[in-house]
């Protein structure tokens, strides 16, 4: 009797086991469903848009809804430019701050410096979005924009990124506002590679008479190499993709312009102002073919990133 | 000594560069901070808990646009933590480095960083254009799916941080895997997995590009699931790029709410995260 008690309990012990297990495992392979799930929607749903305009879509400047003619080519510019200006500035600027985190520092400012810096990663995009319309922008119309205008603008080749009048908004200011927002992304990956290198290489070094800077630029940046490079591509992924702090700033003009200081637009901004206002299956459809080339986009620079960080770790784990 | 001279310039110069860098980055969160509290405080009333969202030129509130808010980021979430959980402990406890894991792992990353634009273009197809208009609902699941990557990695990341010795403790009772993960290792990674729950929650609360086309907005009074949905972020979006200056000032208010909202609870779970020494408030 007894036995047979146990016997019942232990196979009701062993179903609940095989139903938690599976659980798991279904939301496990979940995960999986949702991104093939997300690239079957999007295609769907930019068949029509794909088919109309083939490989035009991402060749042609011209985008016209009045008379349903697409192409891809003016937002993937200002998506791509806009992100290299933000890399540009917060790429050294976030070195910097690395840097300064991980060797000047004294030890007792290091974790609220840190936190200030992380905090950045937290607020809220449209935060961003209207701190940059209503304070950045002016800011740059008033003073950087007719700085750069005056001095950069009549130089020989690079002056044509910076002629014309300065509108405050465009691909210059989204691109500064997108390095403030993924100045955090780099600035961590960087600072935790940094204080990966082991300290033997470092005091080899110093034994040898170099400075902090030589240990720095000649030690720990080349031992970290991948993962400096890993972070700056997460920090690139994110700015790619960036919407609502570039819908503010950017301007929403379909149209390249050689200079920096005009309006332009990204895919994620002409994809967040345009979507619930379009009419027409085939200008519906254009648009998600956008977001299906935003994600295959930051789909190959994310998913780069991470197999470099990946590689990085392992790496890391048999050193250590 | 010429070179030694050259050097330590060298050195001088690249660490007060590394300082101002660091100064330059707290320079601009202490200005959008400071932004945000003097324009969002000048527009702080009463009336903006207790009225609904004004015409303009009248005066009103944020009523709708903060329930709606709360109630699609709950929706989110219990959408959400269950999924993103249950998957966390197949990464952490049953797969572990089996070809599933590594792959489930992977992906889970790329989608911690994917654009929330895509994640509402998804819903959009899949639940919109099914249902044949906008919806709390569509918005409350695009929310769900982007704090999912969220819960799966905090939650992988707290259960391994339990030490192994307990579980081997708890099967030498003769309890099963299930129930050594549900009584033993989840009460052991409570402050984990609560923080996780806290960065997810600050994670979709201050979302606006996944709600545009799915909760869409709406200006009255709204508890429909299968309605669209008024909240914060669509409601700043749209009074922030209004020529009205009145909306503009509410727009400051809404997003000083959500920032306070989300940095208060940004700030607790790096905390709690801090006390355990692990480092997942890190922003990566």
């Amino acid at each position: 009797m007894a036995t047979e008690i146990l016997q019942l309990r232990l196979q009701r012990e062993a179903r609940a086991e095989g139903l938690f297990r599976w659980a798991t495992m279904c939301s496990a392979v979940l995960v999986l469903l949702l991104l093939a799930g997300v690239i079957i929607a999007l295609v769907h749903g930019s068949w029509p848009a794909l088919k109309e305009f083939k490989w035009a879509f991402i060749t042609r400047e011209k985008w016209n809804p009045v008379t349903d003619q697409f192409g891809a080519l003016a937002p993937l510019y200002g998506t791509v430019i806009s992100s290299l200006i933000a890399m540009l500035i917060a790429v050294p600027i976030g070195f910097g701050i690395a840097v300064f985190l991980t060797e000047t520092c004294p030890r007792w400012l290091r974790g609220p410096i840190s936190t200030g810096i992380e905090l950045l990663a937290s607020i809220p995009s449209i935060v961003y979005g209207i701190w940059g319309l209503f304070v950045l922008a002016p800011i740059l119309q008033h003073s950087f924009q007719p700085w750069l205008i005056d001095h950069l603008g009549p130089l020989p080749l690079i002056g044509k990124l910076f002629q014309g009048p300065p509108f405050g908004i465009g691909l210059l200011t989204a691109g500064v506002v997108l390095s403030i927002m993924v100045l955090p992304f780099i600035c961590s990956v960087m600072r935790e590679v940094f204080r990966m290198a082991p300290i033997s290489l470092k005091e080899a070094a110093y034994g040898l008479g170099a400075t902090q800077w030589n240990v720095v630029w000649d030690v720990v940046v080349p031992w970290s190499r991948t993962g400096i490079i890993g972070g700056v591509m997460l920090g690139l992924g994110r700015a790619l993709g960036e919407t609502m702090a570039v819908t503010f700033v950017i301007g929403n003009a379909h149209r390249i312009s050689t200079s920096l200081l005009a309006p332009a637009t990204t895919i994620s901004a002409a994809i967040a102002n345009e979507f619930t206002e379009a009419v027409g299956d085939l200008y519906t459809s254009a648009l998600i073919a956008l977001g299906l080339l935003l994600f295959v986009l930051t789909f190959i620079v994310i998913a780069s990133a991470r197999l470099l960080l990946l590689r990085l770790e392992r790496g890391g784990g048999k050193r250590a | 000594m010429n070179k030694l001279t050259q050097r330590r310039i060298s050195n001088f110069l690249a660490f007060t560069a590394s300082t101002l860098a660091t100064g330059l980055g707290l320079f601009v969160l202490c200005a959008i901070l400071w932004t945000l509290i003097s324009r969002g405080m000048s527009a702080m009333s009463i009336q903006l808990f207790t009225q609904m969202t004004p015409a303009p030129g009248s005066s009103g509130g944020l009523l709708n646009a903060i329930y709606g808010s709360v109630v699609m980021t709950a929706l989110g979430i219990l959408i959400g933590t269950p999924i993103g959980m249950l998957a966390g402990t197949y990464l952490a406890e049953y797969g572990r480095t089996d070809h599933l894991s590594v792959v489930v792992r992977f992906i889970n990353d790329v989608l911690l960083s994917a654009p929330s634009i895509i994640v509402g273009l998804f819903v959009y197809t899949l639940v919109v254009m099914q249902m044949g208009h906008f919806s709390a609902i569509a918005g409350a699941i695009a929310l769900g799916i982007i704090a999912i990557p969220v819960m799966v990695r905090t939650t992988e990341d707290m259960l391994n941080l339990v030490p192994k010795s307990i579980r081997d403790g708890s099967a030498a009772l003769g309890a099963q895997p299930w129930r050594t993960i549900t009584n033993i290792v989840y009460p052991a990674a409570r402050n984990g997995v609560v923080t996780g729950l806290l960065l997810a929650i600050a994670r979709i609360s201050g979302e606006t590009a996944p709600l545009l086309f799915t909760a869409l907005n709406n200006q009255f009074w709204s508890a429909r699931l299968d309605q669209p949905m008024a909240n914060l972020p669509a409601v700043i979006f749209q009074y922030a790029m209004s020529p009205y200056k009145d909306w503009q000032a509410m727009a400051w208010a809404g997003a000083l709410l959500i920032t306070a909202f989300v940095l208060f609870l940004s700030v607790i779970a790096r905390s709690i995260s801090a006390l355990l020494g692990s480092n997942l408030g890190s922003g990566e």
